[in-house]
């Protein structure tokens, strides 16, 4: 793998145009990486599904450097109707396409940079793999005051032309004082067995909001991983929704940093497996001065040879009193090859605060299914209005009336 | 002064710190072969305890000290230690307590444990275990009507070798991880308890720990087999003298509970926890493991922690037999610079098994600490359930209070469930209370007794009473 990835650097910089100081600093993350190799259940972080083996027993010569001088043509059928909305696409990785037809062109600025600066304090050798290979960054700047009409779908779409490949993706978005940005992740995969390595991070000056929503549905067979790191100015606000179910694996890490009073957080997430799929959601939340709140509420429907976790994970700073934190996780499991893990964790070094976390797991109630055929439901459908009602739970929690109507809809919970 | 300040001048400095001045055997320093050999060596051990020792030694040269761990600590030097020390007056074993040396008796009746038997009148059994020798066993004759055993773990080395053969290092095996390994190697005494089929303990069998030598490592080995259809209700006790130096505590304790048998371990544990700047006290890193191994049995600990400068356990149970039940319930109040790092493991791997924890810590001052527990159900573990709840109180934005739970849950018949809170005492209830006529002190302690009444509950008489002034004791001066 070592040499793979030496030549494939090689190559991606052959390629690109980067200048001779940016070539430096890569080359220091792709050291770095080598180093370390994937990420293996030796580090606490990747405990319960480890990346390492996953990949060397899901992907054979898995290969760095991905060709984006071709075009590739874009499929229509592929968007959402049923919803306007700007687009950005990714096909294979390669950008295609960039729309923000319906807002004012002045209030967004979109600055193509090689190489933006992430300080990456958790050792995370995925970033480092990231920053080294990734090709093409995008800042995405809105203006102060400005809120987008309508959402923006960021489509990540793959095709059968990609095989046993590494795709890293970067995208940095800064939300200027008083803006706000609703953001829907949708992926659809044409390809199998590659992974694909996802890095967001987010700037949220005084007052912004941030609303992002990632869609993993469709079924495919290959390996992701995102991670989005948030910063949080005075009274801004960010919501995560995760909804994961197509990928055989997919973890999501979201990283808080509540840096500004009153800044809040909310993540929410639903696990929807089956067919020997491993998901997994890891969420840091930072509290770092007064007044912050965060709340998250993850639930799971495990079905047959699928594993699911949970690591939640949060820290309270001594200077961060009056700090409001709360983590639910929830699972059923259907089946008894199905199996979850759950690791909700405090850390907190202030004494005037109010943080709880609970989790429970186990099978569908005897007694709820018992009522419901007792009201003439056959055993199906009174395990499926059993499952909905678990889920809307989530879903309720979504507060964009669009885009919740758009999910219950995707999900089946409404015609 | 009412009686309840009387207990709180009485206690309010560390009152089991004073040293005994006794004369000592100890092994060279060190940890080599030859110290292993010289400790089997005075035992008058037979050939296979000095082969379990040597061949955990052997593996423990392979392991790595752990740093996983949140309270961190200077790197300790384990060849600067002195692994066995002794009473020199206990070369020869005194046949009774008659024999023994008065400045022993003395310092146990200063410790408020009198060993002659008829000063006891509350009916505990004790052994008392000094440094590295167990020094006195009461109440044997009694015990020895229902076939009970009950002795230092060097005694029944040579007595039971059956059976110390048959289940010492079952439930922790000699290649555990770094420090049961470490103690697998040097242990010096401990205790030693079967209870035969069928016989229900008439009375509360005891240990009391006691670190006297300085330089010293405490490394004790305790055994309790309950055998079918058995109960038997066991304590801990443990003080060690004030010093500068910090002294480490690795003790091993196996608990094996076969069909239908219960056991009930309670341990108080005070050592020296090191003076108001952090300075001193013990490392308190233990290993305790339960085995249910039968069906029906249960295995339950209650600890109240209040001592030691670093207290870094996880008593556990393996549920193996079908029906077998675990229990775990925690105090631990950590306060100045002390640290602790507790919680459980509870191990499903029977059918219909069930386990239950409840976790209260308490953080004051300085300190620091964590819950961290696992709870695993294994997919052969069918209708099994667990139930955790880990409340934290902080006291003062200088001290930090973490959870770390950890739960797989690999059957779809069994239900977990975990809770968790952490806040701070209620302006409300410390308003309510002072309104009363009580002061802020008092108003906390009242608090905190209720915080800690589930667990409390748990003890028996004796200890609840000592345990419940412990816990005032320990946040003394935090409130303000």
């Amino acid at each position: 793998m070592k040499e793979q990835l030496k030549t494939d650097f090689n190559k991606i910089q052959e390629v690109s145009n980067f200048s001779n100081r940016d070539i430096e600093i890569k080359k220091s993350y792709l050291n770095k990486f080598i180093e370390n190799g994937f990420p293996n259940r030796k580090q606490e972080n990747w405990k319960f599904l480890d990346i390492n083996q996953i990949i060397s027993n899901n992907i054979s010569d898995l290969s760095f450097y991905n060709d984006y001088s071709i075009e590739n043509k874009v499929d229509p059928s592929i968007f959402i109707d049923d919803l306007e909305h700007n687009k950005i696409i990714f096909i294979n990785g390669r950008i295609e396409k960039i729309d923000f037809s319906y807002e004012d062109k002045k209030q967004i600025e979109i600055i193509e940079a090689s190489y933006i600066n992430y300080e990456s304090k958790n050792n995370n050798s995925l970033i480092d793999l990231n920053i080294a290979l990734s090709n093409k960054h995008f800042k995405i700047l809105i203006k102060k005051d400005y809120s987008l009409k309508k959402p923006l779908i960021i489509y990540h779409l793959t095709n059968e032309k990609m095989k046993s490949k590494n795709i890293n993706l970067r995208l940095d978005f800064v939300l200027e004082q008083n803006s706000s940005l609703k953001l829907i992740d949708f992926f659809s995969d044409d390809s199998e067995k590659n992974f694909m390595n996802i890095f967001y991070n987010f700037n949220l000056d005084r007052d912004a909001i941030l609303k992002n929503y990632k869609i993993d549905k469709s079924l495919n067979k290959n390996l992701k991983y995102s991670f989005n790191n948030i910063n949080q100015k005075q009274n801004s606000i960010s919501e995560t929704f995760v909804f994961s179910a197509g990928s055989d694996y997919f973890k999501n890490e979201i990283n808080c940093n509540l840096k500004g009073e009153y800044s809040s957080a909310f993540i929410n997430g639903i696990f929807s497996l089956d067919d020997n799929k491993q998901h997994e959601i890891r969420t840091t939340i930072n509290h770092l001065v007064e007044n912050t709140k965060s709340y998250q509420l993850i639930k799971s429907v495990l079905g047959k040879n699928t594993k699911s976790a949970y690591q939640g994970r949060i820290y309270v700073d001594s200077k961060a009193q009056k700090t409001d934190g709360y983590q639910l996780s929830k699972a059923i499991l259907l089946d008894e090859t199905s199996e979850f893990n759950a690791k909700p964790e405090l850390e907190i070094y202030a004494d005037d605060v109010k943080c709880s976390h609970g989790s429970a797991s186990g099978s569908l109630d005897d007694n709820s299914i018992f009522y419901l055929m007792s009201r003439g439901l056959n055993y199906k459908q009174a395990k499926g209005l059993l499952i909905n009602g678990f889920l809307l739970d989530v879903i309720e929690k979504i507060t964009d009336a669009e885009i919740k109507d758009l999910l219950k809809k995707m999900i089946g919970l409404k015609k | 002064m009412d009686t309840r300040e009387k207990d709180i001048e009485n206690l309010k400095d560390y009152k089991y710190g004073f040293t005994t001045d006794i004369e000592n055997i100890k092994a060279p320093k060190g940890l080599n072969e030859n110290v292993i050999k010289f400790i089997s060596n005075i035992k008058k051990e037979p050939k296979w305890m000095l082969d379990f020792r040597l061949k955990a030694f052997e593996r423990f040269k392979l392991l790595k000290e752990p740093d996983w761990q949140k309270p961190k600590y200077p790197k300790i030097d384990y060849q600067d230690l002195y692994y066995y020390s002794a009473p020199k007056s206990m070369k020869d074993k005194p046949k009774s307590l008659d024999e023994l040396d008065p400045k022993l008796l003395e310092t146990y009746n200063k410790l408020g444990i009198p060993l002659q038997e008829q000063a006891r009148l509350n009916g505990i059994a004790v052994d008392a275990v000094f440094d590295s020798v167990s020094v006195a066993t009461t109440f044997k004759d009694e015990l020895t009507k229902h076939g009970i055993i009950f002795c230092s773990m060097s005694e029944a080395i040579q007595k039971h070798p059956d059976l110390v053969k048959k289940y010492l290092g079952t439930v922790i095996p000699t290649t555990d991880h770094f420090f049961a390994t470490l103690n697998s190697a040097v242990f010096t005494d401990g205790s030693f308890v079967y209870i035969p089929e069928g016989v229900k303990c008439p009375m509360e069998l005891s240990t009391y720990f006691r670190i006297n030598a300085s330089e010293t490592g405490q490394f004790e080995r305790t055994l309790i087999i309950a055998d079918k259809g058995s109960y038997v209700s066991y304590l801990e006790g443990c003080t060690a003298p004030m010093r500068d130096e910090n002294q480490l505590h690795a003790a091993n304790v196996e608990l094996i509970a076969l069909d239908d048998a219960e056991i009930k371990y309670s341990t108080v544990q005070n050592w020296y926890p090191g003076d108001e700047n952090g300075k001193g006290g013990i490392y308190n890193f233990v290993t305790k493991r339960g085995l249910c191994k039968g069906k029906n049995s249960k295995i339950s600990w209650t600890q109240v922690e209040t001592g030691s400068a670093i207290t870094w356990k996880y008593p556990s149970c393996i549920l193996k037999g079908d029906n077998s039940i675990g229990e775990f319930y925690s105090i631990a109040i950590t306060n100045n610079h002390q640290k602790a790092d507790t919680g459980t493991k509870m191990i499903h791997l029977g059918k219909n098994t069930k386990s239950k924890i409840i976790s209260k810590g308490i953080s004051a001052g300085f300190s620091d600490m964590t819950y961290r527990g696992l709870v695993d159900i294994n997919s052969k573990a069918k209708n099994s359930s667990n139930y955790t709840q880990c409340d934290s109180l902080l006291m003062g934005n200088k001290c930090g209070a973490h959870t770390v739970p950890y739960i797989k849950n690999k059957n779809f018949d069994s239900n977990v469930a975990h809770e968790a809170t952490t806040s701070k005492i209620s302006d409300e209830q410390l308003h309510y209370c002072q309104q009363r006529g009580l002061n802020p002190e008092e108003a906390v302690g009242l608090i905190v007794n209720g915080f800690c009444k589930e667990v409390l509950q748990q003890l028996p008489m004796e200890f609840a009473v000592e345990a419940q002034k412990l816990v005032g004791i320990s946040l003394e001066g935090s409130v303000g």
